[in-house]
């Protein structure tokens, strides 16, 4: 009897423990939705290889669970997005989505993504329409709320005193909101407001009327290439000795290589630069170097914090993915260390974090990253969580 | 020096690099009969080759010279694999396979070189800048690319109206039959154009390349300006490219700085932003549309094409 009753114990104890080990072994699917075609795709390629070197760095594993990463290129075009969002949905049915880059993209996948009950964490896009009454309890960022970058330049110039800013931006909608961000803590003269078509190769003629106006300080949004070709312009016509350069999305690790020193000493805003001093973003900055032979910039940071954000909830959940309320609650705790030292979440799943300016130097080795100069705000959240209807 | 007269100068400098495009294309399509979508991407390789071999050589002239030689080359090899099979094929044929090159090479630049932007440095002659007086300077290497622009138009010019090869030239654009049933090998002919040509798209992009940012897909803005260029021009005239290219260059660049001043003449400052923004980006089009509206052939047309 007594044998029997041990070995009924024995037997149900080792069946909850098989049981238990085929569900730690089942994988963790995770879709990365990002751009690895077209001009843009430096972006995206920065946010694939972060976020899989956070995994790599997490041994492959995500609570004990192998991961299992689904890349898929969006094209940056959304209706492209969608269709292979919802293949992920359906047909890997996977538990997270992270991604993309491109605010127009989480436009479209936004409502795909959370109506299937999935969870979808942006490393980059974060509109402000997902902020404030938009918000959805299963929707995540790791960046910042689009407008604070470029408020991070408008304070800037605003403490610094300057009294006349000049302003250029594409004429698309992002290129709209960046000046309105600029122009939320600038309370100065705007001496010209100029919207360039998106494209725009040549810029002679736009900083020929900039040199002839003579501003305090020039405010630019200009990303990608065009970035790279109004400074190395900017640069040549001798305008950087006299004229103060505050940018946002202009000068970055992505577009560093190409502009090299003629981006040294400008001035752009972020939450977070390659020279951050605590031990896990210098762990990572060498780890990514040694691996992709580029300097990561802010894309590759977020990325990465994003692997570390789903691993912190599906540990505190035991690897459990099932109970969606459970991995939410713990996904809103944040408790991982970011890359970026304090980070926490607000109310509508976007950061409530520290801004910095930031500058463009040349390293020792040659190479180029900005690092960081001033601290502009502390424990900043943005202003649309307000109208979030989540608590 | 006035802000007018520095605008202008803007303005021939970037409608001297879109010369250098045009010719090319023009050259290509009026005397072969062939629309080649992927003169652009010819563009961005002539950048690619000027970046990779100033950075291996160290030096602007050498590494330019090998760059020219190296887009040449691939212009005969792509005309040998590719072109040389779409002359007798039907335009939307040619439109098709070309528009499928660009797809090809933009990310086949892409494996090579990777997605992020390259950065060829200004040569160290023309580093600096000359002050034009009111406190706006000039960089020294505009002036070099208006100058490289015009000497290449002279060039041009000289081939084109004084050798046997340029009458050739000439009289393929204006009846390619007639002069092969005149007994002029005319593959020959085509083969010499279409390298010329990719070698004058692959210096611009190359001349462009300490401007501009060289990256994938860097050419497809400059194939729609330079098919502008050459329909206001009159295609298969290099004349037409020249004088096309310049006054897309001059508008462009004027529009660009003044329509915010002249609609603030007629409306409140900021429905003026608003409006000219969509304009100045409108006026080299409505520039082509009056051309194509008064002078449906361009305003130097091929002589005899028809």
């Amino acid at each position: 009897m007594k044998k029997l009753v041990t070995s009924t114990i024995l037997g149900t104890g080792l069946l909850g423990l098989s049981l238990s080990a085929a569900a730690a072994q089942e994988p963790l699917k995770i879709g990365l939705v990002s751009v690895l075609s077209g001009p843009q795709a430096a972006l995206g390629q920065q946010v694939r290889d972060g976020f899989q070197l956070a995994i790599k760095d997490l041994g492959g594993k995500i609570a004990g669970r192998p991961v299992e990463i689904v890349v898929i290129d969006d094209e940056l075009k959304p209706d492209v997005a969608v269709g292979k969002v919802r293949g992920l949905l359906e047909k890997d049915k996977v538990d997270f989505v992270v991604g993309p880059v491109f605010s127009n993209i989480l436009q479209a996948i936004h409502k795909p993504v959370t109506e299937a009950g999935s969870f979808l964490i942006s490393p980059n896009a974060g509109t402000s329409n997902f902020a404030g009454k938009g918000c959805h309890e299963n929707f995540f960022v790791t960046s910042y709320q689009n407008d604070q970058p470029h408020e991070v330049l408008g304070k800037y110039a605003q403490d610094k005193g300057y009294k006349r800013a000049y302003l250029i931006a594409p004429n698309y909608q992002a290129g709209k909101d960046s000046l309105a961000g600029f122009k939320r803590h600038f309370k100065g003269e705007i001496v010209d407001e100029v919207y360039t078509p998106l494209g725009t190769l040549d810029y002679a003629s736009e900083l020929a009327k900039i040199a002839s106006s003579k501003p305090d300080v020039l405010f630019v949004f200009l990303p990608g290439g065009m970035g790279v070709n109004f400074v190395k312009q900017f640069r040549q016509a001798g305008l950087a000795d006299s004229l103060p350069f505050l940018s946002a999305f202009t000068v970055d690790e992505s577009t560093l290589p190409a502009q090299q020193d003629a981006a040294v000493g400008f001035r752009s805003g972020m939450s977070w630069a390659p020279n951050m001093d605590n031990p896990q973003s210098k762990a990572f900055v060498k780890n990514y170097e040694a691996n992709f032979n580029i300097v990561p910039g802010s894309y590759a940071m977020q990325a990465y914090d994003a692997g570390l954000l789903i691993n912190s909830a599906l540990v505190a959940t035991k690897g459990k993915t099932d109970d969606k309320a459970a991995v939410r609650a713990a996904l809103k705790k944040a408790d991982f260390a970011s890359l970026r030292g304090k980070f926490k979440f607000n109310t509508n799943g976007y950061p409530i974090q520290d801004y910095y300016v930031v500058k463009v130097a040349k390293r020792a080795d040659g190479k180029f990253q900005t690092e960081i100069e001033e601290k502009i705000f502390t424990d900043y959240g943005d202003t649309y969580a307000a109208e979030c209807g989540l608590k | 020096m006035s802000l007018l007269a520095i605008q202008v100068l803007n303005g021939l400098q970037l409608g001297l690099l879109m010369f250098l495009v045009a010719a090319g294309l023009t050259l290509v399509f009026g005397v072969m009969d062939f629309i080649n979508l992927a003169h652009g991407v010819q563009y961005m390789m002539g950048a690619y080759l000027a970046a990779t071999f100033i950075g291996w050589t160290g030096h602007f002239v050498i590494g330019l010279g090998m760059a020219l030689f190296g887009i040449m080359l691939f212009g005969l090899l792509l005309e040998r694999v590719m072109f040389r099979h779409l002359y007798a094929r039907s335009h939307l044929d040619q439109v098709l396979a070309t528009f499928g090159l660009i797809l090809f090479l933009n990310q086949g630049v892409k494996m090579v070189w990777g997605a992020a932007p390259l950065s060829v440095p200004v040569p160290e002659w023309f580093q600096g800048s000359v002050l034009l007086g009111d406190g706006i300077l000039y960089p020294v290497y505009r002036f070099v690319i208006i100058g490289s622009g015009l000497l290449m138009a002279l060039v041009l010019w000289l081939v084109v109206e004084k050798t046997r090869l340029g009458m050739l030239v000439r009289a393929g654009a204006s009846n390619a039959t007639m002069l092969s049933a005149l007994g002029v090998d005319v593959r020959k002919l085509f083969m010499v154009i279409f390298a010329f040509g990719t070698m004058l798209a692959g210096f611009a992009g190359a001349m462009a390349a300490p401007i501009l940012s060289v990256e994938p897909g860097m050419g497809d803005q400059v194939l729609i300006l330079a098919f502008v260029v050459i329909v206001i021009g009159g295609i298969g005239s290099i004349r037409g490219a020249f004088a096309g290219a310049l006054l897309v260059g001059l508008i462009d660049t004027l529009a660009r700085s003044y329509s915010v001043d002249v609609m603030r003449l007629f409306v409140g400052p900021a429905a003026a932003r608003g409006i000219a923004n969509g304009l100045s980006s409108m006026f080299i089009y409505l520039l082509m549309a009056l051309v194509l509206f008064l002078r449906p052939d361009g305003l130097f047309p091929a002589r005899g094409r028809t």
